[in-house]
């Protein structure tokens, strides 16, 4: 009898070192992994969040028509009705939280029209092109016309 | 075997206990589909996802700039979010396109083709294609780069240990390490503008709408009538990542 118990003891032994490993662990883990993490998927819910914190550096066109309506509505009709405000003005995030804190630079019209407008063979055929040497002389394209519905009135 | 009652009552409780645990456990997955951080915000009702339409795209490199603008990408000229490619495919020669794309476009691009040499010529955007079986997910070994539940693929800065695993997993080059950082940095499809109801940086200064933003879980975005009325390619569709950015009219040589 006193034979038999010896050899059930050391696997007890094998039993605790592995409970004691394996409780360890749970403690271990538990500490390490945050409550977030495997919320969705394996990841960390809350790098979502972080991910939304970055501020905006556009404020996005509705933003711009809250004030500048005049200006919106000037473009109706015209070639760059749909051409979004930032897309030449540049990002004015800062400038539609607060007009003062930062005062947006009116683009040069001798340069932000060629940005899209210049000759190129890989532009869709159909996409106005103009070389400003041979169509104006190089004067800038504001000389004739709006740049906020650039086509010409008749007459 | 005989079961009497007493074992009955024993055994049943004991498998109702570690039901309602797991139940318990199982509870926070199931709350997780409605709770929300950003108001108004719901995680499960968008599947994020754009179109880019190649006959569109004048290469005005306004997306780039916009894109280093908002994101605050280190300005060289080797870290992008997004940048444009010029195709340009000599005469007879339609396998083998000549790819250039000075700054990735920051600057757009100098004429260097000849109208009347018979060349076709196209500009190609590029981006993360926010797959919906990432390559690059599937490699990161600590959970930093995820599928988010409405289909944007996210970097989580804190968990990224600089790696590169996913530089190099994905097929399309959308990945660089940021040098101020040493984690890994890529396009998040705006993630901090389309949660509040905006649209990415690149879809908002494209003069042309060349590309545009779509929610492929809103039955009344332009998108599926966009997807439905072209002629729709991915990028690498042989690899299965399940892009989605999708290209109108995209050439078969482009890479």
């Amino acid at each position: 009898m006193a034979h038999d118990f010896r050899d059930f003891e050391h696997l007890l032994r094998l039993v605790a070192i592995f409970v004691v490993g394996f409780a360890l662990f749970i403690v271990v883990r538990a500490m390490l992994v945050p409550d977030d993490f495997g919320v969705y998927g394996h990841f960390r819910a809350g790098a979502l969040d972080d991910n939304r914190q970055r501020p905006l550096a556009h404020a996005g066109a509705a933003a711009c028509s809250d004030c500048h309506d005049d200006v919106v509505n000037s473009r109706a009709g015209g070639g760059h009705e749909k051409v979004r405000c930032e897309a030449c003005h540049g990002p004015l995030a800062a400038h539609a939280d607060d007009p003062s804190a930062q005062a947006p630079e009116l683009p040069n019209p001798g340069t932000v029209c060629l940005k899209c407008h210049l000759p190129a063979m890989a532009k869709p055929a159909t996409f106005p092109q103009v070389d400003p040497t041979e169509h104006a002389d190089n004067e800038p394209c504001d000389t004739c016309h709006l740049p906020h519905s650039p086509r010409l009135e008749e007459g | 075997m005989v079961t009497d009652r007493r074992e009955f009552l024993i055994g049943g409780g004991r498998v109702l206990l570690i039901a309602s645990a797991a139940a318990s456990g199982a509870l926070k997955y199931v709350l997780a589909g409605a709770a929300e951080q950003a108001p108004g915000y719901v995680l499960d009702d968008h599947w994020w996802a754009m179109t880019i339409d190649i006959d569109r795209c004048i290469g005005c490199g306004n997306c780039v700039r916009a894109c280093k603008a908002e994101n605050d990408v280190p300005r060289e000229p080797f870290f992008f979010r997004t940048w444009v490619e010029r195709y340009h495919l000599p005469e007879g020669d339609v396998d083998r396109p000549v790819v250039d794309s000075p700054d990735g476009g920051f600057d757009g691009f100098k004429e260097l083709y000849r109208p009347g040499d018979g060349s076709k010529n196209f500009y190609v955007p590029k981006l993360c294609n926010h797959c919906a079986h990432s390559p690059c997910v599937q490699v990161c070994p600590v959970g930093a780069t995820f599928d988010s539940p409405d289909g944007v693929v996210l970097v989580d800065k804190t968990y990224c240990l600089g790696c590169r695993y996913c530089v190099q997993a994905c097929p399309y080059g959308c990945r660089f390490i940021d040098p101020r950082t040493r984690t890994v940095d890529k396009c998040t499809f705006c993630y901090h503008r389309i949660t509040k109801g905006l649209t990415t940086a690149c879809c908002e200064v494209c003069p042309t709408d060349a590309r545009v933003l779509g929610d492929l879980k809103n039955p009344s975005d332009r998108i599926h009538a966009f997807l439905r009325e072209h002629t729709i390619h991915v990028l690498k569709p042989q690899m299965a990542t399940g892009a989605k950015v999708y290209y109108a009219d995209l050439d078969g040589s482009v890479r």
